[in-house]
């Protein structure tokens, strides 16, 4: 077992074990933190399948952004932890579910049959060229995803901006202190 | 990369994708089930990562950058229509806006 293997264990059980515990946890701060350990380690696993790019996208966009746009509105309305006991039905149906899921899972892993003798899974990257006849090769620069991007994905690049305009004319409506729902009534 | 297959991090991925699922389906704060619907979208880029790497196809990077700003749009617009729906009725808990009128 080398580092690779070693850091690829690590870190999924960090992003897994972060989003069991965002699940389970009661309280929305600690669910937001725990969310956050997650998507690094999902970060940290691209880094490990040389996709550097969008490991910095991950942090920057999700933990970044988008987790302290969850804090900032947890905090705003002052949620609490969730109140009440849990439900004598729902905890029988969460117990049923999660044996399901361990079987299928079970399952599942005997039938993929990991093939562990055979290392020749991954290609090596080619960092000279972008393009190979008809199709964009992987690469680990951000140079070629730039590329791709701006030649064959550029209309779903506009559409994508267009849609972040949206979003946000959308955002301020909706957040506007007067609706016009309330100017109604 | 010896022993560390594509199949391990499709594994992964289902697991991801399936813990968001449960969260979605088994909670009742609103937030959290946005948080979950992030972890399996999470899911989601960890597959398509993996192929793209194992196929040597930049495509599914790609398209793991459209889904980021999916997501982000998502939660912002989500967050917003939360807030909307609070201010309306002072909960974020899904039990209590069951009802479509009012």
């Amino acid at each position: 077992m080398n580092t690779v293997d070693l850091l690829f264990y690590f870190f999924s059980t960090l992003a897994l074990g972060g989003g069991i515990l965002m699940v389970l946890s009661r309280h929305p701060v600690s669910a937001a933190l725990f969310m956050i350990v997650s998507l690094v380690s999902v970060a940290a696993l691209f880094v490990l399948l040389e996709a550097f790019f969008l490991a910095i996208l991950q942090v920057l966009v999700y933990a970044g952004a988008v987790m302290v746009l969850f804090l900032f509105i947890i905090m705003l309305l002052d949620v609490g932890p969730e109140g009440g006991k849990v439900s004598r039905i729902k905890m029988i149906s969460g117990l049923a579910g999660c044996l399901s899921f361990g079987i299928l899972s079970v399952l599942l892993i005997q039938f993929v049959q990991i093939d562990v003798s055979h290392s020749a899974n991954w290609p090596t990257l080619q960092t000279d060229k972008a393009v190979s006849g008809n199709f964009l090769l992987f690469s680990n620069s951000v140079k070629n995803f730039g590329f791709g991007l701006f030649t064959k994905y550029m209309l779903p690049l506009q559409v994508a901006g267009f849609l972040l305009l949206a979003a946000m004319i959308g955002v301020i409506v909706l957040s506007k202190k007067s609706l016009s729902v309330d100017k109604e009534n | 990369m010896e022993s560390i297959t594509p199949q391990h991090y499709l594994i992964l991925a289902f697991l991801l994708f399936s813990v968001g699922f449960f969260g979605v389906v088994l909670r009742r704060n609103l937030l959290l089930v946005l948080m979950s619907l992030e972890l399996m979208l999470n899911g989601i880029n960890v597959a398509l990562v993996s192929f793209s790497r194992a196929s040597g196809n930049l495509d599914g990077s790609l398209f793991v950058f459209f889904i980021m700003t999916v997501a982000a749009t998502e939660v912002a617009v989500g967050l917003a229509l939360l807030v909307a729906l609070y201010k309306k009725r002072k909960s974020v808990f899904s039990e209590d806006i069951s009802l479509l009128k009012n």
